[in-house]
């Protein structure tokens, strides 16, 4: 197993550093974009409200190498070119925006209609409102299944393997064609993907004692 | 009564086990002495190979450019009233079948390679198969050296990454799971070209218009007729028969019949 990591450690590092930049990528646009999400469909507007449940619906519902494909494939056909990467990547922060969504949301819908009602008689604005008293609470509330989903994510990016995105798993199954060794480099690759997810578990949950107090 | 039933199963299976390794160990014997004797021949084929041999889900039949080969062979080395059958393998299984002696000789898209060649005895190359390039019709690339900072596409497990940079070492290479995917991507211009066996390319070319195939063979792999280790009978004869089928002009006929159609397929290479 040492003989895999030597032989093909500059491999491994490319497959490395874009999996952790896809991830990083991805992680910042589909919380922003989930968030956003989450506020339309909470939103008293009736447009914002169908425009964000189509959203969630469309990419929640389809399987993520669907929607990849479907930005690899179909995308630079007739718009933009697309690398495996961008495609990757754009894939799976709308996918996970999606979830992340619904998350949101549920955090907020959990805080009691009297706290916006407290808040709004005070003489705040709906947007106040919404930004210094609900989602402070929602936040609270919505870290541990963030933190599932940002987990979700890391593993997920390797999606980019079906695109030549160049991310760990591609270069795994590269290898692993090559060397016949496949267990090993499986194995490696696991043990790669440890390293990004659980310093994430643990601030995630370092957050959630943090946000506790 | 069940259980009598199943005492009586496992001796059955044993003796299964016995008939069955017996059977294998017939292939010490001569093999072109059986199949002169029963004038008939088992070949091992592709079911799943477009062109080569691919089965018609109309007639449930194997068709392709090795099925006819196969029968030619067989009346040229047998005699007219002889027949051939056809046995399905697959990379995996064609090796293991041939030296059980399920089958007499595999004719199934197979690279004549050393290590190969330590298991089985190979004929003469019988298809001049290799790597190649498939473009979109409009492609400026005419042959590998234009791929110098250019995309090519390839399927992972394939020796085409190798290949591709023995002769271009600026090419970028993208591999993909299958062909399909593969093609999809040359489709969505995520490349240039489509890198691969010549045979493969060529049937990919038969089912999308607008894609041709560029440049010839820049990486020679040759198919062979394989046969058991140490049957150097059924090998002179099967070589016999080729010289003689690619004299009297029938090779050239199923080669023609088979790959005409293919735009940029080099028929020039294939016939001598």
């Amino acid at each position: 197993m040492w003989q895999i990591i030597t032989n093909n450690w500059g491999s491994f590092l490319t497959g490395f550093w874009n999996t952790i930049l896809c991830s990083i990528i991805a992680l910042i646009f589909s919380l922003i974009l989930g968030v956003f999400f989450a506020l339309l469909e909470v939103a008293p507007t009736k447009f914002g409200k169908i425009v964000a449940k189509v959203y969630i619906a469309i990419f929640r519902n389809i399987p993520l190498l669907v929607i990849v494909m479907i930005f690899y494939l179909i995308v630079p056909r007739y718009i933009v070119k697309l690398s495996g990467f961008q495609a990757g990547t754009i894939g799976l922060t709308l996918y996970t925006s999606a979830f992340i969504a619904e998350t949101v949301r549920a955090g907020i819908s959990s805080i009691s209609t009297g706290q916006m009602e407290g808040a709004r008689s005070n003489g705040m604005t709906y947007t106040q409102a919404m930004r210094y008293v609900i989602l402070p609470q929602a936040m609270k509330i919505v870290i541990p299944p963030l933190g599932n989903q940002f987990v979700n994510l890391v593993k997920n990016s390797s999606v980019l393997a079906f695109v030549a995105g160049f991310d760990l798993m591609y270069q795994a199954q590269l290898i692993a064609f090559s060397t016949f060794r496949t267990i090993d480099t499986y194995v490696v690759v696991g043990l790669f993907y440890l390293i990004l997810t659980l310093p994430l578990s643990y601030y995630m949950r370092h957050l959630e004692k943090k946000l506790a107090q | 009564m069940k259980k009598a039933k199943r005492f009586l199963l496992i001796p059955l299976l044993f003796f299964l086990c016995f008939a069955l390794t017996a059977c294998g160990k017939r292939n010490n014997q001569n093999v072109y002495q059986k199949v002169k004797e029963s004038k008939h021949i088992i070949w091992g084929v592709r079911a799943d190979t477009r062109l080569f041999g691919l089965t018609n889900v109309k007639t449930g039949k194997i068709e392709g450019f090795e099925i006819d080969l196969a029968h030619a062979l067989t009346k040229q080395m047998l005699g007219k009233d002889a027949t051939a059958s056809f046995v399905t393998t697959t990379a995996n299984t064609r090796i293991p079948l041939l030296k059980n002696g399920n089958i007499d000789a595999v004719l199934a898209t197979m690279t004549i390679t050393p290590e190969r060649a330590k298991q089985v005895d190979f004929s003469k190359p019988y298809f001049p198969a290799g790597s190649s390039l498939l473009v979109p019709d409009n492609s400026k690339i005419k042959n590998v050296k234009d791929l110098n900072g250019e995309t090519v596409l390839a399927v992972k497990g394939t020796t085409a990454v190798n290949d591709v940079h023995k002769f271009e070492p600026k090419a970028r290479v993208l591999q993909y799971d299958d062909y399909g995917q593969a093609m999809s991507a040359l489709k969505a211009n995520q490349g240039v070209a489509l890198t691969t066996d010549n045979g493969l390319l060529a049937g990919i070319a038969q089912e999308n218009p607008g894609y041709k195939l560029v440049g010839g063979v820049y990486n020679n792999a040759p198919y062979g007729i394989a046969v058991n280790k140490g049957q150097k009978d059924m090998v002179d004869h099967i070589n016999k028969a080729l010289d003689q089928l690619k004299k009297n002009g029938t090779y050239d006929r199923l080669i023609k019949k088979w790959f005409a159609g293919i735009p940029g397929f080099s028929l020039k290479g294939v016939l001598k």
